[in-house]
């Protein structure tokens, strides 16, 4: 049996700005992670990744993070490193969570 | 030919590039004419004052940029007294070209392909933006002289006027 | 105070030039990724979780009121109005963009200042006592020799590609303020049986994975050969340090590997050859550096208004005994201002608090302001007579908290709030000990003190060297700390041990509530802190104490055995 392969979400840092984006349904890259678009094949996932790494002067470092999906399609950080990336710090009200 | 040299002037053809390189190993097995060496960057340069006179010129390797044992290398091996050709070879990139200068280098040895990414003007600039080094000014500017332009392309060049050790 | 040479403005400028380049040329593509990321880092840029970070060097902690104030200005024109004062003597800012960062280099250039290798394999920031020049016990101020390492360090060509990075610290006191021996290099100015002076020197030492106490390669190093013996242990370093393994690379592992005798034969034998082609350092540069530390202008001025207040104000007592130091004229002390207003973030200064603490500096300290290894502010030359308006200007700002030393006066490391290394964050740990034993009202009760955090391995939060070290982890997906005892960062210089298995987030506050409780108990009496009383107890009372349960089973074990 195929091993079961978590949802996966594609981020990365955006070059000039540095902050924390996501990549959505439409191929572009947006700001939140609940708006990235949610990979549950691995080798949509990879190759999707290994086309995106081409934009190299756009963003830096993207990589693959686990995603839980709401009932309604909603992708959610799996893990706390990257819910402080989604968020921002917890010691003061920056970053995203900033962000209207 | 898939090299270009980079010296102070400019970018060039590699002259060398069907030329036969020596391992250390050979070398200390006794040579009989000039020969070009090529010397890893984990060899130790301590024996080489005993060959100066046979070599024409010594390649060092970079295997990645981030691999700075080259820069240490070339310096001793100046230090040592070696007064020819010193050519740095592999992936060194532009922003390294002041510092292999500065460290003994006279010359490097780059890809066609990182070629036309870095092309000639940004290694030149290197030089060009030069404020001067802290360390010539504490110790003052090392004795070391430039090497002859392309002073291996001698094929005449006399085992006694290649340079003996001066320490 | 060390003011930039013509060809120090002349090489910064260069270099931020440079920078500029290559920030355009990574945008245009001519750079990659890979080959930009050694490049910035060596001008301290790193890109963190949410943002990039730019750390700016304070070199051997010293600063002018001037440079404080355009440290306030860079943190209001291009971040978020606050900077964070790190454990190497740097401030980092925490949400610069990438195209503004020249600029901002630009801005440090204008005051003597600049964030060269603060980061990469290279020789970082040199960094000295925080109480260089003014400590009662210093034997001579260490800041020259820092800053002829500076220059020598600065851009050598040889080391820019190191195994990994390197730090070196200086002391010129016999209390050890600048961990010296958690450095690479640690270099102690001492007086020969001849009265000459000369260095100390100390290698090996560093904390992260692999944490280990520096040993002594030279017992006496003659001032005249620093450079060329430096350089000699820099050489041997690069050409044999392992590059294979990022966790082997840093020198301590060489030391550790090759055996200290051997390490030293080679440092000597390149030493010797070093020796053979060095004329001495340029004569002029020595001169102008050891003017430029000149001791300050001191006024002999009365004190009755500081004895008055003494008397007085209990607010006022408090905090003159935890904050202030004995300065080496009976007439000065030495302020130590605290950035760990409970709460708050260890480190952070705001614009207006660095605003506050340079119009302090330039009126009562001759100018002066230093930054500490335990992120604090030094005013380092205060007479007697001041030590009021300075308290009163410090309230106003913010900055009078009285917990120097204590249990709220705790360093702790960005962490996984804001480094992309985390395991975990610290921040929020660091701030739940701090509210929590000032409600409880123990801190005074507690005394001395030290509690160390890091979010990961990497060690920046020093945490094996606090009486108390933390270390966030991530254990499954779940934030877990790691509790280790005993360590010491002082001339007594000890590595902490681990106690046990790490607590969660929640478990880990309480667990410090029974290790400190039962420190109360066993201590002889209010005199002895709780380093001590570990030492002189051991570490089991405080194992049972973090681990109740755990010795219980033990305990019961062995009951049913003996029965
Ligand atoms: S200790 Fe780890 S988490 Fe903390 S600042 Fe250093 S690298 Fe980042």
């Amino acid at each position: 049996m195929p091993r079961k392969f978590t949802p996966k979400i594609i981020t990365s840092n955006h070059l000039l700005r540095g902050d924390t984006i996501y990549l959505s349904p439409s191929g572009k890259w947006v700001d939140r992670f609940r708006q990235a678009r949610v990979f549950t094949d691995e080798t949509e996932a990879t190759q999707a990744l290994a086309a995106i790494d081409r934009q190299r002067n756009i963003h830096v470092g993207a990589y693959l993070a686990d995603a839980s999906v709401s009932k309604d399609g909603v992708p959610q950080p799996a893990h706390f490193r990257e819910q402080f990336r989604d968020t921002g710090p917890s010691n003061y009200f920056h970053g995203k969570q900033a962000e209207v | 030919m898939n090299s270009i040299i980079v010296r102070d002037d400019g970018f060039h053809e590699d002259e060398l590039s069907e030329a036969v390189f020596t391992s250390l190993e050979t070398l200390k097995t006794g040579v009989e004419v000039p020969v070009y060496l090529h010397l890893e960057n984990d060899e130790d340069p301590a024996c080489l004052p005993l060959y100066f006179c046979w070599l024409r010129l010594i390649r060092i390797p970079f295997p990645d940029f981030a691999d700075g044992r080259g820069f240490s290398l070339a310096s001793a091996i100046r230090r040592l007294g070696y007064q020819g050709c010193l050519r740095a070879r592999g992936h060194l990139i532009a922003d390294q070209y002041r510092q292999a200068r500065q460290s003994g280098f006279d010359e490097v040895e780059i890809g066609k392909g990182l070629a036309a990414r870095q092309p000639e003007r940004q290694w030149l600039v290197q030089l060009a933006n030069n404020p001067g080094s802290y360390q010539d000014r504490l110790f003052g500017k090392r004795p070391v002289p430039a090497a002859p332009k392309s002073g291996h392309l001698r094929p005449e060049l006399s085992p006694s006027s290649a340079g003996m050790p001066t320490v | 105070m060390y003011n930039y040479s013509e060809f120090d403005e002349t090489f910064v400028r260069a270099r931020v030039a440079e920078f500029r380049g290559q920030v355009e040329r990574r945008i245009s593509g001519a750079l990659t990724e890979e080959e930009f990321k050694p490049l910035r880092l060596k001008n301290g840029l790193y890109l963190q979780l949410h943002a990039y970070m730019l750390r700016v060097a304070i070199p051997y902690g010293t600063l002018n009121s001037r440079q404080m104030r355009q440290l306030a200005m860079i943190a209001d024109r291009w971040d978020k109005g606050y900077g964070h004062f790190t454990t190497r003597q740097n401030v980092q800012f925490n949400w610069p963009g990438l195209g503004d960062v020249p600029d901002i280099l630009d801005a440090l250039a204008d005051v003597s200042m600049h964030a060269i290798q603060t980061s990469g394999n290279c020789i970082r920031n040199v960094t000295a006592d925080h109480f260089a020049g003014a400590a009662s016990d210093e034997c001579e101020d260490p800041r020259p020799t820092a800053e002829l390492l500076r220059q020598w360090s600065t851009d050598h060509p040889e080391f820019q590609y190191l195994p990994r990075k390197f730090k070196i610290a200086v002391t010129g006191s016999r209390a050890d303020r600048a961990v010296t021996r958690a450095h690479d290099i640690g270099l102690r100015l001492i007086t020969s049986e001849e009265e000459e002076t000369g260095y100390q020197v100390l290698v090996g030492g560093g904390l992260g994975r692999t944490p280990m106490i520096a040993k002594i390669i030279r017992p006496f190093l003659p001032r005249q050969h620093l450079l060329p013996y430096i350089e000699a242990i820099l050489r041997v370093y690069n050409l044999s340090g392992r590059r294979d393994n990022k966790y082997k690379a840093r020198i301590k592992i060489l030391v550790h590997e090759t055996g200290l005798d051997e390490l030293r034969s080679r440092i000597e034998a390149e030493f010797e050859r070093r020796l053979a082609d060095f004329a001495g350092v340029d004569q002029g540069v020595v001169a102008a550096i050891e003017e430029a530390f000149a001791a300050p202008a001191f006024v002999a001025r009365p004190n009755n208004r500081h004895l008055d207040r003494l008397d007085a104000d209990s607010n006022y007592r408090e905090w003159v005994r935890t904050s202030l130091a004995r300065h080496k004229r009976p007439d000065y002390g030495i302020v130590t201002v605290s950035l760990k207003r409970v709460g708050g973030t260890p480190g952070d200064a705001t614009s207006v608090q660095m605003t506050a603490l340079a119009d302090l500096a330039e009126k009562y300290s001759h100018d002066e302001l230093r930054v500490s290894h335990e992120q604090n502010i030094i005013l380092p030359h205060v007479s007697r007579a001041d030590i009021p308006a300075v308290y009163d200007g410090l309230r106003a700002a913010g900055l009078a908290s009285a917990n120097v030393g204590l249990i709220s006066d705790i360093i702790a490391c960005p962490g996984m709030d804001y480094c992309a290394l985390a395991t975990a964050r610290s921040i929020p740990v660091a701030q739940d000990i701090a509210r929590r034993f000032d409600e409880l009202g123990l801190e005074k009760e507690i005394g001395p003190m030290k509690i160390k955090i890091s979010g990961c391995i990497n060690a920046c939060g020093h945490h094996h060297v606090g009486h108390i070290g933390i270390l966030g982890l991530d254990r499954a997906g779940v934030e877990n700390y790691q509790i280790t005892l005993g360590g010491d960062a002082t001339d007594k210089a000890a590595i902490g041990r681990r106690a046990g298995p790490g607590f969660s987030a929640e478990a880990l506050l309480p667990a410090l509530e029974r290790l400190v409780d039962r420190y109360l108990v066993e201590r002889q009496d209010g005199s002895e802190s709780f380093i001590d009383c570990y030492r002189r107890v051991g570490e089991a009372p405080f194992k049972s104490a973090l681990y109740p349960g755990a010795t219980q089973r033990r305990t019961r074990f062995r009951r049913r055995k003996r029965a």
